[in-house]
């Protein structure tokens, strides 16, 4: 196995399921900053990582209609973590994989997602309010 | 997860709001709250001491951009005292840095009030 190879070893699978409500979002921030200090990540790509997934669990509340749940699933790789976030309800589109929704549908999130874009390596995201939010992150060890 | 939120006055018609902890979507309505009932009572010169804040998020970005529209309509402002690093950084990468006046101690955001 090369460097190349190593570094997106996969080391481990962790997910989280939590209500969709403003209380439990640290409790995702503290579980994935939790699973995040296993990796090489220093102190700063940790607070970006926290922020990144409470941006995304604040944006799958405000789309999330009355009971809802937010799924997080974290997958570890030896100098990577990719998380995805997706409120409980999600479908996807026909085409499968996550994309960017149109600039109107996600007015109102403006800053998160910003947030998001800014701080993480890679985003791909869904937020359509018939189908549901869903992100997916990835931040990579000293990029 | 806890936020504390002390408002006291200050000379020179400032008010200053101390805040505590983490502002996420869970506590930034009751910074908003605070923010509020200052303005409500007719204070538009604010400094906002985020020294003891360990997190902030974009909703409690938002709290704070809603309170400097407000203090604006009517002639005032709010300075910001913040020293993390990580929090500066937000401030940093969104552009908030060219809205507010963020200073590094208390002393110097409500000197600039003046």
């Amino acid at each position: 196995m090369n460097a190349a190879e190593r570094s997106i070893e996969h080391l481990g699978t962790v997910e989280l399921r939590i209500p969709s409500k403003p209380e439990w979002v640290a409790v995702a921030r503290l579980a994935v900053a939790a699973i995040a200090n296993r990796l090489p990540f220093s102190v700063e790509e940790i607070e970006d990582l926290k922020l990144g997934i409470a941006e995304a669990c604040t944006i799958c509340i405000q789309h999330s209609a009355g009971e809802a749940t937010i799924d997080i699933t974290c997958d570890a790789a030896v100098s990577s973590l990719r998380v995805e976030v997706r409120d409980g309800r999600y479908r996807a589109s026909s085409e499968g994989a996550p994309k960017r929704a149109p600039a109107a549908a996600v007015e109102g999130e403006g800053l998160g997602i910003f947030l998001i874009q800014a701080l993480m390596d890679n985003l791909e995201y869904s937020v359509d309010p018939a189908n549901g939010a869903q992100l997916v992150m990835t931040k990579v060890v000293g990029a | 997860m806890d936020i504390k939120v002390h408002v006291r006055e200050s000379e020179d018609d400032a008010y200053v709001v101390e805040l505590g902890g983490e502002i996420d979507v869970y506590t930034s309505p009751k910074v908003k709250d605070a923010i509020t009932e200052l303005i409500d009572q007719g204070h538009y010169n604010l400094v906002i001491n985020l020294e003891k804040v360990r997190y902030i998020d974009s909703t409690g970005l938002g709290v704070l951009i809603g309170g400097l529209k407000r203090v604006r309509e009517h002639g005032g402002t709010v300075n910001l005292v913040c020293t993390n690093p990580q929090i500066k950084k937000i401030f940093d990468i969104t552009g908030l840095v060219k809205i507010f006046g963020i200073f590094d101690d208390e002393a110097g955001a409500k000197k600039a009030l003046a």
